[in-house]
């Protein structure tokens, strides 16, 4: 269920919650400042709106849903205590008004521009925005990631990128605005995002990955080309993944993201260094998991999960095949890139020393031609790389988070399992309380009964709720997969079509010349 | 099947090199080859109406080490010093393309049996497109002789070309490999010698542009065809790597569900398809641009050892004029030194006027066969661009239009 945000313990949704907000933690404060600072923002009005929105409809199901949503973070903050103290005021402090309605489209303010904003090449989005302005989903927002710059000196240095957003959706204070940000900044955001999300049954995408070895090198301070490949590649991966991020509904409205695309500080995230504290508890938790999966043996009671569960073992088996594949291709065709070069020069050295003028010139001209071949080889070793292969390994990764949020599924359901396997034993712990007769311990144990009947209940309701989600996740993830194929394969080929294109004007130039040698 | 053989027709050398004047009283062509084992057996077959003869048609059967022996023959005829001889053909070498083979056999476990099955059918065609191109380099070499109207007459050809039996030429031993090796040492040595004396001047403007000219020619032409066989590989490799990309396309297409599954088995068949143009884009460049490269590589070093037999010729001329003068200031075998000197000056002559007319036929032969194979490279890279447009073209149309 794409349900958004979290009301806070007070309940239901006043305007006065900006207030409680203020007393929050410094983490708001730039995003409230900025809200009071423009008198003639959207946002407040936007709420109102959204709030009127509520008052006419909210029903009484969802806000108990709620409720328990919020327990289970509160759950989830003891469990995975890696920033807790961040956590917190996150959680309390909500502002109030995006209660969740049923469906999930009406969440964003329907009052949106007919902004025809020039989506990134990689993902189009304008026939998707008229799609889904048809199902009342409008989406409207873009990101770019650009202007990599070396911040510092030695082995401190690092990146900052500049991430851009350009939006028209009332939530944000402004329409155009942008930040600067580190690697580490993306990291931390989706920590915060993954440990919210992802063990409720969201696939939140995954930040792309660390490389000490690119890193290192930029911090040296090589100029070389394959440092700046590294910060190209790494570049287009954040933009790449903010932008599926802020497609994710749910995810669109969680604070931490809109803080990250907003606030001109943002704290430090020291906890997504590979080691740090956080980071080994880190590797300790993912080893333990990896046991544990080993061991819980689920009834699968519904075959919708088991069957999805194959489906995505056998995708990712062919995507990892197809990418190592299209691997070897970009390695080709840079080494014929490479090649063709070096023949062109020595092309160029036979013309001069050909003593036939006319023949001379030919091979002149091939000289030339070869050369202009070798940048479309160039060319499209990158877009073989930047639009095929870096999809796949999107992809890749993308499903291993699939995989995790079935995982989460089953410890879900594996803690249900444990709570009736406990309230059975407190049971029986009455049952022979009541044969001593010790009227103390009896009390005791019907104390206990009744929180862990409570708890078993819980283990059902979040069992159900992670499997809903579950579903709705996965049905809008293959959903997102068909467009995102389909459009990078699309925009793919046509790159191919354009090399093709290009060698028939430049043999076609040649061919004249070729024909002149009397 | 039918295109190899046309790719066959398309590779033989003779396209590349010579401009063989239609002299039909001698005809020479390979009309069969075998490959057993480890040699190749090749069919020569001849018809002529030429008197020498006792048929007008006739065959023999002739392997690599035949040929080299007449390379050989003719190199070491001092009548034929001031031509140049047709450069030998190499030596059929399958090696590479039989490992390949034989990797593949080993087997893979991980590759479908259809990726088997293609990667295959390539190593075949490979191994195919090396023997026609060997087959059409011993051609061209008879060929060539055959139209040169002073070494068709050679009694070595005629063996080689009429008599039935075996020549019983055995591959050179190891002694005279390196006698061969030291040969040539030796005359490069002796090149740069003679022309680094003082006193030998050459006389010629002529020879002396020639011998510039072709010293660097043949440098950078050895140079270009190298390069040109690396970007053939490259290419070669590229147009193999969409192999597995099409199996993979084929097997997510085969397990999609969803809308994806159709664009996928398209692009399956797209990367298929494109592998075959990209090939043969790939062997194409070989034959028009690599192979011409390297045959006038080869012919270049041939019209070299010319210059340099001329440039023997001449230092002997030198010599012989030096022992002249010292006989006539002592009165002595002035007789014997004034008829080697004649012969010698008559000899350097002979060479120089026939070396001129070689060289000259030697540019006039590269520039058409360059210009030839540079139009023909062309007009296929055009021809294969356009295939390759269409084909993607009609794959975008089909993806574009599906909901």
């Amino acid at each position: 269920m794409a349900a958004e945000r979290e009301p806070p313990p007070l309940g239901d949704g006043k305007p006065t919650d900006f207030e409680e907000l203020e007393d929050g933690e410094d983490l708001f404060t730039s995003t409230v400042s900025t809200l009071e600072s423009s008198p003639s923002s959207p946002e407040p009005a936007g709420l109102a709106e959204d709030i009127s929105t509520n008052s006419n409809g909210p029903k009484p199901a969802e806000v108990v849903l709620d409720d328990d949503r919020e327990d289970l973070f509160a759950e989830a903050t003891e469990e995975v205590s890696l920033d807790s103290p961040e956590r917190e005021p996150i959680l309390s402090s909500e502002p109030s008004p995006a209660v969740t309605p049923v469906t999930p489209t009406t969440l964003i303010a329907p009052r949106i521009e007919s902004k025809s904003l020039s989506a990134p090449v990689i993902f189009d989005r304008s026939r998707e925005e008229i799609e889904e302005e048809a199902n009342g989903d409008v989406f409207d927002i873009e990101i770019g990631v650009s202007d990599p710059e070396k911040v510092g000196d030695g082995m401190n240095a690092y990146m900052a990128y500049r991430v851009t957003t350009k939006t028209s959706l009332s939530m944000f204070s402004k329409s155009e605005f942008s930040v600067k940000r580190r690697f580490s900044d993306f990291l931390g955001l989706h920590s915060k995002l993954a440990s919210k999300y992802l063990h409720v049954g969201y696939i939140v995408p995954p930040a792309p990955e660390k490389s000490i070895v690119g890193m290192t090198k930029v911090k040296v301070g090589k100029e070389d080309s394959s440092s700046t490949e590294f910060v190209e590649k790494r570049r287009a991966a954040l933009e790449r993944y903010l932008q599926r991020t802020v497609k994710h509904p749910t995810l669109l409205q969680d604070p931490d993201l809109r803080q990250f695309l907003e606030s001109s500080e943002l704290p430090r995230a020291v906890n997504t260094q590979a080691l740090s504290g956080a980071g080994i508890l880190r590797m300790v938790n993912k080893a333990a998991d990896a046991v544990n999966k080993m061991t819980i043996k689920m009834n699968e009671s519904d075959a919708w999960f088991e069957e999805k569960q194959q489906q995505f073992e056998n995708l990712d088996q062919q995507l990892r095949k197809l990418h190592a594949s299209v691997e070897a291709l970009v390695c080709h065709r840079k080494e014929l890139s490479a090649n063709t070069a070096a023949f062109a020069k020595s092309a160029a050295m036979l013309g001069n020393s050909e003593d036939h003028t006319a023949l001379s010139r030919a091979l002149s001209q091939l000289a030339e031609v070869e050369e202009k071949i070798d940048q479309l080889h160039q060319e499209q070793a990158f877009a073989d790389f930047y639009m095929f292969s870096e999809l796949l390994s999107d992809y890749i990764r993308l499903i291993a988070a699939v995989k995790g949020v079935f995982d989460h599924r089953m410890k879900c359901w594996q803690k249900w399992e444990d709570a009736q396997i406990t309230l059975l034993k407190k049971r029986e712990t009455e049952a022979k309380m009541m044969v001593a007769n010790k009227p103390d311990k009896i009390q005791q144990a019907k104390n206990e009964i009744r929180e862990w009947e409570a708890k078993v209940q819980q283990g059902e309701r979040d069992f159900e709720q992670i499997s809903k989600t579950i579903r709705k996740e996965v049905g809008r993830f293959e959903k997102e997969r068909v467009k995102d194929f389909k459009t990078v394969i699309i925009k793919y080929l046509e790159s191919l079509v354009q090399t093709q294109q290009q060698l028939i004007k430049y043999w076609e130039a040649f061919l004249p010349e070729a024909k002149a040698i009397a | 099947m039918e295109e190899h053989q046309e790719a066959g027709k398309e590779g033989k050398p003779s396209s590349t090199a010579v401009d063989l004047h239609g002299d039909s009283s001698l005809q020479v062509e390979i009309s069969d080859a075998v490959s057993e084992r480890d040699k190749v057996k090749f069919t020569v077959q001849t018809k002529s109406c030429l008197p020498h003869f006792a048929q007008t048609e006739f065959s023999v059967v002739r392997q690599h080490e035949e040929f080299i022996w007449l390379h050989d023959a003719y190199v070491e005829n001092e009548e034929y010093a001031g031509l140049i001889i047709p450069p030998a053909p190499p030596r059929p070498d399958f090696e590479a393309s039989r490992e390949k083979l034989q990797k593949l056999g080993e087997g893979d476990s991980s590759i479908t049996r259809e990726e088997f099955a293609k990667m295959k059918q390539e190593l075949e065609a490979e191994y195919l497109a090396i023997f026609k191109k060997t087959v059409a380099m011993h051609e061209v070499f008879l060929q060539r002789l055959a139209a040169h109207p002073t070494l068709r007459r050679d009694h070595n050809f005629f063996v080689f070309l009429e008599y039935g039996q075996d020549l019983s030429v055995r591959g050179k031993n190891r002694k005279e490999l390196l006698g061969g090796f030291l040969r040539n040492i030796v005359k490069s040595a002796d090149e740069a010698l003679i022309t680094g004396m003082s006193g030998l001047k050459e006389v010629d403007d002529f020879f002396e542009h020639e011998r510039t000219f072709l010293l660097e020619y043949h440098t950078r032409i050895r140079d270009a065809c190298l390069r040109a066989d690396r970007v053939m590989h490259s290419h070669k490799c590229l147009a193999d790597d969409y192999i597995p990309i099409s199996a993979a396309l084929s097997s997510l297409g085969t397990q999609e569900v969803n809308q994806l599954k159709t664009s996928f088995l398209k692009l399956a068949e797209l990367f298929e398809r494109l592998r075959k143009l990209e090939g043969r884009m790939a062997s194409d460049e070989d034959l028009k641009l690599s192979d011409m490269l390297r045959y006038y590589m080869r012919d270049s070093q041939a019209a070299k050892d010319l210059l340099y037999r001329r440039l023997r010729a001449l230092a002997d001329y030198e010599n012989a004029n030096k022992a002249l003068d010292k006989a006539r200031t002592r009165n002595r075998e002035v007789r014997t030194a004034e008829s080697h000197q004649q012969l010698c000056c008559q000899r350097f002559e002979r060479l120089s006027d026939s070396a001129k007319q070689e060289l000259m036929d030697f540019k006039s032969r590269r520039v058409s066969s360059f210009r030839k194979n540079l139009i023909e490279l062309a007009e296929l890279e055009l021809k294969h661009a356009k295939a390759s447009t269409l084909l993607l073209r009609n794959t975008l149309v089909a993806l574009k239009g599906e909901p």
